[in-house]
């Protein structure tokens, strides 16, 4: 089975597929799999030189330990190396860190929960037995990719699994070496210590260790052990980026290199007509003027020269296949809600229509527009092609992907394509999409023999984001005798994981499973519910955003859900501790509430708002405090608790957990993407502004350890927090602010 | 020809007078602290000292900074030992941290100027600085430490 049937069976998975009484692996099992002849660290290895899996290798003279997810800040380059030193009892500074080739070896058993059709709170035998099947799909598909918060649960087992491994494969080398017995043997700071207390370095068994097969049996340690994960540690990556040592992709240089900067048809997707570059072709620094697929290249002595270039092209552009203004782009979403455009109806308990003739009847509009990403480390790569095939230098978060699509741009095959992933300065979603990739592979096809380094300006970066999915919910409810006893959730949206999806080259038919997310999953007893999507035809490509269809999905389900309780005439904190009915989410809601002190309404032009959105498996809530001020609402104070089941790396956590607060507070007040003529407005950070430190709250952060499964964090904290504020708002202002971004109908300072 | 010192050292580079120090540091000099985020200094990351003064490389033309002075991360005095940078590792501020060394730069400049800022003093001066990932409350925590050691060492 080939990526293809992936998007079929297991992104968007039919409940057929789920039957079967079949015994699958579990996620440890991963590396006992990965340890035969499908490693790919196997090829390249030196001589005397051993590896035991897909994520170690230790040579003669260093160990090094693969990082198989992409860091794109969320600090996965220090904790995934870290999992394995853990059980290798290896020190900071005794191994270096690679990040993985492209390989099926390297597939992400963390999609498998978040592809099963099952809410995360679901965690019942048949829903598992799900998860199991889907896990089975992945490992078959082999799908590598960085994403959906899943690094942790991806890696937190199979990595202490492949560091065990290493560990009691090194004693047994040592053990047959001096002819003692492996329990007589223990591990520190890199060696293997004899009886006799003589130790012997890891990189002095490396042959031996090739020599012998490996302890596949050997157990990850409790964590009560543990002498890193679990406490207070500093990210490896930490020093070099304060000291500006550390190489991005953007920093790197090769002998010979020339620079490139590119302009391409704002009207995404579509071709170039014509050109005219009479001007720049005169213009200081430039080598040379390429047309490509969707528009043009300049080549030259720096990326500066090559910018103010490109700048000087003149391009008809082929028009838009969406409508060309944002007006229009409403009006489409707005005439969605029709059977025809029907996604799916995820989620149906009780009586939905008896329901909301029950009571009193609520109903209200929400709206989220297009969002950019916009990483403060604009799209680049550098590519390299001969008649070998083609290298590139890119940080990206699907590395077979990158092979795929740079090899069909230039008709190569993928295997002639060799990837080297980079540090990234952040991505949000944006280094899932490949226009960098498709572009560099044109221009250095056209270039070959030279290195290539491709810089997009800010302002082409901007204009050629893909953005998050635009949505209109419109939700209807009804409340009876201090109780809700209906919600009918319903929205209309583009489809973000369905763009990747064909934009990776393997299309899916079936309904966007990311519109659920936030819609369905909803944990409070409500009597009679209903969740259902329509999915927008003809607007713009939108794509994965940090946190995709619960960003949006989740601002609409918890602003309406606090609407519901105020009709119910309720505190909004005890009414969902009340309805909440997942005793750990449970838990959650009253660990923010004492963490806030929540009391009931603060008055005086105070107010606070709550929320709670599970994403990614991860249950958050957040209590946002404002205060009304002369010249507007002031963000006071933000406080949060998630349980992700084992806090990994508890520094990096609340530093994760800010940035998901703050990512998610600033794009809410501050920011949004219109469309006119075909092409975005905003071309720079001062239209797309989100968060700067002045308006920056305090953010308390708790982590609960409550969950079985071990969670991720990088995306959950984003969708509670505009709900939080909107709701907060309300309570400070009484206006019940229904569409982001919130700067359209309230000064904020 | 246009001549400039960076970070001690006499450097000469032939471009036109019109390029930004940014890109003459970055691709020039090969000189990659100073990053490039927006081009138009609404981000911060490209900034450096000239003269001893912070300034945004993109804004500054090369032709205007012959014959002065440049410092860039890289080359700030004593840079190990540096209490900016010494506070910014101990709370661990960077994410991606593409955006921290102009955070930096901007940070060493404020404390030159404030010995003891406060949280509007930081909120003035740094608000021009943006860090998409959201390291704010540890950048905050990060310049209070900073004029903390700073005066200690005094």
């Amino acid at each position: 089975m080939g990526l293809q049937e992936l998007s079929r069976r297991a992104f968007v998975f039919g409940s057929a597929a789920v039957a079967g009484g079949i015994a699958f692996g579990s996620y440890g099992d991963v590396v006992q799999a990965a340890t035969a002849g499908d490693n790919p660290l196997a090829a390249a290895l030196g001589p005397n030189s051993v590896t035991f899996n897909p994520w170690i290798e230790i040579s003669p003279e260093k160990i090094t330990l693969i990082a198989q997810h992409a860091d794109i800040g969320q600090g996965v380059g220090s904790v995934q190396p870290i999992m394995i030193a853990e059980e290798m009892d290896l020190d900071p500074g005794q191994f270096e860190i690679r990040f993985a080739g492209p390989s099926p070896a390297y597939f992400n058993t963390g999609f498998a929960d978040e592809f099963a059709p099952f809410v995360a709170a679901d965690q019942s035998p048949a829903a598992e037995e799900a998860r199991a099947a889907t896990l089975e799909y992945l490992r078959k598909t082999g799908l590598q990719m960085t994403g959906g918060s899943s690094t942790i649960p991806d890696t937190y087992q199979k990595l202490r699994v492949a560091g065990a491994v290493a560990r009691e494969t090194l004693k047994a080398a040592a053990a047959k070496r001096a002819g003692v017995a492996i329990a007589d043997l223990r591990t520190q700071s890199g060696h293997v210590i004899l009886p006799d207390g003589k130790k012997i370095p890891y990189v002095e068994l490396a042959a031996d260790s090739a020599k012998i097969p490996p302890v596949l049996d050997a157990k990850p340690r409790d964590p009560s052990q543990w002498r890193m994960l679990g406490k207070p540690m500093t990210r490896l990556d930490v020093r070099a980026k304060v000291m500006g040592d550390l190489k991005f992709g953007i920093d790197l240089r090769m002998d010979g290199m020339l620079y490139a900067s590119v302009k391409l048809n704002p009207n995404k997707g579509q071709p170039l007509k014509s050109y005219d570059a009479s001007k720049a072709g005169s213009m200081p620094g430039v080598k040379k003027i390429l047309a490509i697929n969707n528009g043009v290249a300049v080549i030259a002595t720096n990326s500066w020269y090559a910018m103010k270039a490109v700048d000087a092209i003149k391009c008809e552009w082929a028009p838009s296949a969406y409508p060309a203004e944002q007006a229009d782009h409403w009006k489409v979403l707005e005439s969605s809600f029709k059977p025809e455009f029907l996604g799916k109806e995820w989620r149906k308990i009780g009586d939905i229509e008896a329901g909301l003739k029950t009571g009193t009847r609520v109903e209200a509009e929400y709206r989220a527009p297009y969002l950019a990403h916009q990483p403060l480390e604009p799209l680049n790569g550098i590519g390299l092609v001969t008649d070998k095939g083609m290298e590139i230098w890119v940080g990206h978060q699907s590395p077979q992907f990158v092979q795929s699509i740079a090899a069909t741009a230039i008709g190569l095959k993928p295997e002639q394509v060799t990837f080297h992933n980079q540090w990234t300065g952040g991505s949000f979603g944006h280094r899932l999409e490949y226009e960098n990739v498709r572009v560099l592979a044109e221009i250095a096809n056209q270039m070959r023999g030279t290195p290539i380094k491709l810089v997009f300006s800010r302002e082409e970066d901007f204009l050629q984001d893909i953005p998050r999915q635009i949505a209109i919910a419109r939700h209807k409810g009804s409340v009876d005798k201090g109780k809700i006893v209906a919600a009918d959730l319903q929205l209309a949206s583009t489809t973000p994981l369905k763009g990747l999806l064909e934009r990776s080259g393997i299309p899916s038919k079936d309904p966007d499973g990311q519109l659920a997310a936030g819609l369905w999953n909803v944990y409070y007893d409500i009597p009679n519910f209903r969740g259902t999507s329509y999915e927008a035809q003809g607007l713009s490509p939108s794509t994965t955003w940090r946190s995709v269809g619960a960003s949006t999905a989740g601002f609409f389900t918890e602003s309406f859900i606090d609407e519901l309780i105020h009709a119910a005439g309720l505190d909004p904190m005890k009414a969902r501790i009340a309805m909440c009915n997942v005793p750990t989410y449970r838990k959650v809601l009253e660990t923010v509430a004492e963490m806030s002190d929540w009391k009931g309404p603060l008055g005086n032009g105070r107010g606070r708002g709550v929320a709670f959105v599970e994403s990614f498996g991860t249950p958050v809530a957040e209590v946002v405090e404002v205060s009304k001020t002369e010249r507007g609402i002031r963000i006071d104070k933000v406080w949060i608790a998630a349980d992700v089941g084992k806090v990994v790396d508890p520094v990096n956590f609340e530093n994760q957990v800010q940035g998901g607060v703050i990512w998610g507070l600033g794009h809410a007040i501050n920011c949004e993407l219109t469309y006119a003529k075909g092409a975005v407005q905003q071309t720079n950070y001062n239209h797309h502004e989100a968060m700067r430190i002045y308006q920056c709250p305090v953010i308390e952060v708790r982590g609960l350890e409550n969950d079985p499964k071990v969670r991720g964090v990088g995306e959950p904290p984003v969708p509670p927090a505009a709900p939080a504020l909107a709701n907060a708002i309300f309570a400070a202002t009484g206006q019940r602010i229904r569409e982001m971004p919130f700067n359209k109908f309230i000064d904020f300072v | 020809m246009i001549e400039l010192t960076v970070n001690g050292a006499k450097r000469q580079v032939d471009v036109v007078p019109e390029m930004p120090l940014l890109w003459v540091l970055r691709d020039e000099l090969g000189i990659t602290s100073p990053k490039y985020g927006c081009g138009v200094a609404q981000c911060g990351a490209c900034t450096v000292q000239i003269d001893g003064m912070a300034v945004r490389s993109c804004q500054a033309h090369i032709g205007e900074v012959a014959g002065k002075s440049v410092v860039t991360l890289e080359g700030l005095e004593k840079r190990d030992q540096h209490p900016v940078l010494q506070a910014w590792i101990e709370h661990q501020v960077p994410q991606c941290g593409y955006c921290q060394t102009g955070q930096i730069m901007q940070a060493i400049s404020l404390l030159d100027l404030i010995a003891q800022p406060t949280d509007e003093d930081i909120n003035e001066v740094m608000s021009g600085n943006l860090c998409r990932c959201g390291t704010y409350p540890r950048i905050r925590a990060a310049i209070h430490a900073a004029a903390a050691k700073k005066m200690a060492e005094k």
